[in-house]
């Protein structure tokens, strides 16, 4: 136990932190180059940023299979349960307790990684949202194999889908990156992706043991 | 031992030497014998390469002649076929092959153009060139074989010169036309010179269609005689020297080619699909998946011509007319001539005909086209809400099979009109008759002349509309260097912008979608600031207490 009252423990291990930056880094990146595609700059040429746009998708893809096995394979996967187990509570906590300094409803443990919003939050990601724009993103890059006056939808239905999946994730980001700024400090949730080790409230540790 | 190393040394470098010199010999020998050709045919190979005969030593082609017809009976003597076979072909009747005879659908019935506009009652200037002699009016025979111009395809000599304005014929004595002189051929020389058509031969009055130099097509001028490289990399007189019946495959003398109703797109086939096919489509020789290190691109061919990648503009070495705008004609000098205006030497202005604007390096207008172009006739009504009426329009759309972008040259201008009867006006122009408008400069009369010779109602009426006529761009193809980057139509203002109904990554986008998700991320940017900032000044609140 430190001096404040917390204490470390090693939530994410090394391949998480891998998948967690990986994906960080590849959304915006396909963002960059997506964005680009829509017409909405010119920053590597529309050739390039498709391209760029294409490998960065299909690493994902690949990155992706991963992550579902580690998920499946290590037992993870319970994090993502959804439940609404103090669900209410943890919105109530960031609209109104962490103005007035309350500690969070549901401490981080080993066993709980994620509070119940996170939990519907990431799920929702991993098994809509990132789906989606897998989907979609293969019909896009593979449309000359299916498009044609028989085709059940037009490119354009597809685009559209895939735009806004995009800026969904794009919101995702906003937020998520904004949420990691509510830990102790500041840089603490940060830090503790980058590392591995969080620090939480010391009966945080009690009650998970 | 020393002097014998080196002696060995030298020897293994001189063999060396000379096997990289033979190594490369080879290429260096065919790189000239390639050259030479394009020097010294600088309009193409005019010959076959199974060429087994010498027309100078023909018997039939010494003797003494009198007039051009003679020379076509002295061909026909043993091209027993020729003329028949010529008679059947758009070069001899201006009317599509693939129309019935009596809708009239070509230059040589009731088609309308914003050049000359039409034909008919003008025909002695125009039939300069046609291919066959004396076609001066509604009455030419057109089954007579003695009046087919074997030489205008075919003489070698680049000496033989059709008149402008004597139907076809070439002249019988010197005679001034436009400050030139046309001098009658040597009817022996240039009857043994033929060959195979070249560049010089269909430019002879392909380039020159419309009534000038580069006017029509704009794909088509006379910096196609001998091109270099970047204007055309088939016809690169240096390079593959292509003649234009390289890709315009010719059988009996009926050339492959577009025209009116009749597409040659159809084909999908290429040369290795199989090897009698006609070589007028770019995939017959490259394929449906020409590209090797830009795979997409392959993926574009089911939708978009090569035509719209690999010409980026038209009119590349020479300007071309863009606008014709006949209601300004018949300005006269002090002298009763009409009034001729040049700039960058072309004419701009001419009492006889109007005001034009030329243009370079056009950037062509794009639409879906299926080979098929339909045209308005004399006897249609127009409708004067179409601004500008369209005088003829390409056929396909996104859901044809059979349709991709092409690229077009639209020519704009504004042209005699009936408006009581809602057709369009067969002005009679030329002519030495005082009704002719390059006489008499009265468009009524003029008007008047054309439509009764025609034998169309006219109402005395004399209006102008504003109209256009597309040429489809399919000649003057860049080194592949110089084709279209994705951008240029992937983008929201790009080449593409005016062809709806289907989606272009990067062209379109939903308008409410964009708004949403651009409106949601600024939300969500507000949303955690305000949280963020709310989070700060309570926190400091808090400390207070």
């Amino acid at each position: 136990m430190s001096e404040n009252g917390m204490v470390r423990i090693y939530l994410y291990s090394r391949f998480e932190r891998f998948w967690h930056w990986a994906q960080a880094a590849l959304i915006i990146f396909l963002a960059i180059t997506g964005l680009e595609v829509h017409g909405a700059y010119e920053i590597f040429g529309f050739q390039k940023a498709v391209e760029l746009h294409n490998t960065a998708g299909i690493t994902w893809l690949v990155l992706y299979v991963f992550i579902i096995f580690w998920n499946l394979t290590t037992g993870e996967w319970k994090q993502y349960i959804p439940t609404t187990r103090k669900l209410l509570s943890v919105a109530r906590y960031y609209a109104y307790g962490i103005f007035r300094g309350e500690p969070h409803p549901v401490p981080k443990s080993e066993r709980q990684k994620h509070n119940p919003l996170q939990r519907l939050t990431y799920l929702g990601i991993s098994l809509a949202l990132i789906p989606i724009q897998i989907v979609t993103g293969l019909l896009y890059y593979l449309y000359n194999s299916w498009a044609g006056p028989e085709a059940p939808f037009s490119l354009g239905a597809v685009a559209i889908v895939h735009t806004i999946g995009a800026f969904s994730l794009l919101i995702f980001l906003i937020v998520h990156i904004y949420m990691t700024t509510t830990g102790h400090t500041v840089g603490a949730h940060i830090r503790a992706m980058i590392t591995g080790w969080e620090e939480v409230p010391a009966r945080g540790i009690e009650s998970s043991s | 031992m020393q002097t014998h190393g080196t002696r060995w040394r030298l020897l293994y470098l001189s063999a060396l030497a000379v096997t990289f010199c033979v190594l490369l010999m080879p290429h260096g020998a065919r790189a000239t014998a390639e050259a030479d050709p394009g020097k010294q045919f600088p309009y193409g190979i005019p010959y076959s390469p199974n060429n087994t005969a010498d027309h100078s030593k023909f018997k039939e082609l010494q003797k003494e002649f009198s007039s051009p017809e003679e020379v076509t009976q002295a061909c026909l003597g043993c091209h027993t076929e020729a003329a028949t076979q010529i008679h059947k072909t758009i070069h001899w009747t201006w009317l599509c092959p693939a129309a019935k005879p009596e809708a009239k659908l070509g230059k040589g019935g009731d088609v309308i153009n914003n050049f000359c506009i039409n034909i008919q009652s003008n025909e002695p200037r125009c039939t300069s060139c046609h291919i066959g002699y004396g076609w001066e009016d509604k009455n030419f025979d057109f089954s007579r074989q003695d009046k087919v111009d074997c030489l205008v395809c075919h003489e070698q000599t680049g000496t033989y010169k059709k008149f402008p304005t004597a139907a076809g014929y070439p002249p019988a004595k010197p005679t001034q036309f436009g400050g030139k002189t046309f001098m009658p051929p040597e009817w022996n020389k240039v009857a043994q010179s033929v060959g195979r058509p070249t560049r010089k031969n269909c430019g002879t009055c392909h380039f020159f269609g419309g009534g000038g130099e580069g006017v029509k097509h704009g794909d088509l001028d006379a910096s196609l005689f001998s091109p270099k490289k970047a204007l055309d990399v088939h016809m690169d007189a240096e390079g593959l020297n292509f003649t234009c019946t390289r890709c315009h495959t010719t059988e009996r003398h009926a050339i492959s080619g577009r025209c009116y109703k009749s597409s040659e797109i159809v084909d999908r086939r290429s040369l290795l699909d199989y090897d009698q096919i006609k070589r007028i489509t770019c995939y017959a020789c490259h394929s449906e998946t020409p590209h090797k290190n830009h795979i997409k691109a392959n993926d574009h061919t089911d939708k978009v011509a090569c035509q719209t990648c690999h010409i980026p503009a038209i009119a590349r070495e020479h300007s071309t007319k863009m606008y014709w705008d006949w209601s300004q004609a018949g300005k006269l000098n002090e002298k009763g001539k009409p009034v001729v205006k040049e700039k960058d030497g072309r004419i701009v202005y001419d009492g006889k005909k109007g005001a034009f604007r030329w243009e370079k390096n056009v950037v062509p207008e794009y639409f879906w086209f299926n080979g098929k172009i339909q045209y308005l006739t004399l006897t249609e009504k127009v409708d004067p809400s179409q601004n500008p009426v369209q005088l003829n329009r390409p056929m396909g759309s996104y859901d044809d099979p059979n349709a991709r972008i092409y690229p077009f040259k639209v020519h704009r201008g504004k042209q005699p009109y009936d408006p009581v009867h809602k057709t369009l006006i067969v002005p009679h122009l030329f002519g030495k008759d005082p009704d002719a408008y390059w006489k008499g400069y009265d468009w009524q009369k003029a008007a008047e002349a054309g439509m009764e010779y025609v034998g169309l109602p006219f109402s005395g009426q004399v209006d102008f509309i504003e109209t256009q006529f597309v040429f489809q761009s399919t000649h003057m193809v860049a080194p592949k260097e110089q084709a279209l980057s994705c951008v240029e139509c992937h983008s929201p203002n790009g080449r593409l912008k005016n062809l709806k109904g289907f989606y272009v990554p990067g062209r379109d986008s939903h308008p409410a979608v964009d708004a949403l998700g651009w409106g949601g991320m600024l939300a969500a940017l507000v949303a955690v600031l305000a949280h963020g900032g709310a989070r700060f000044f309570s926190n400091g609140r808090r400390k207070d207490k």
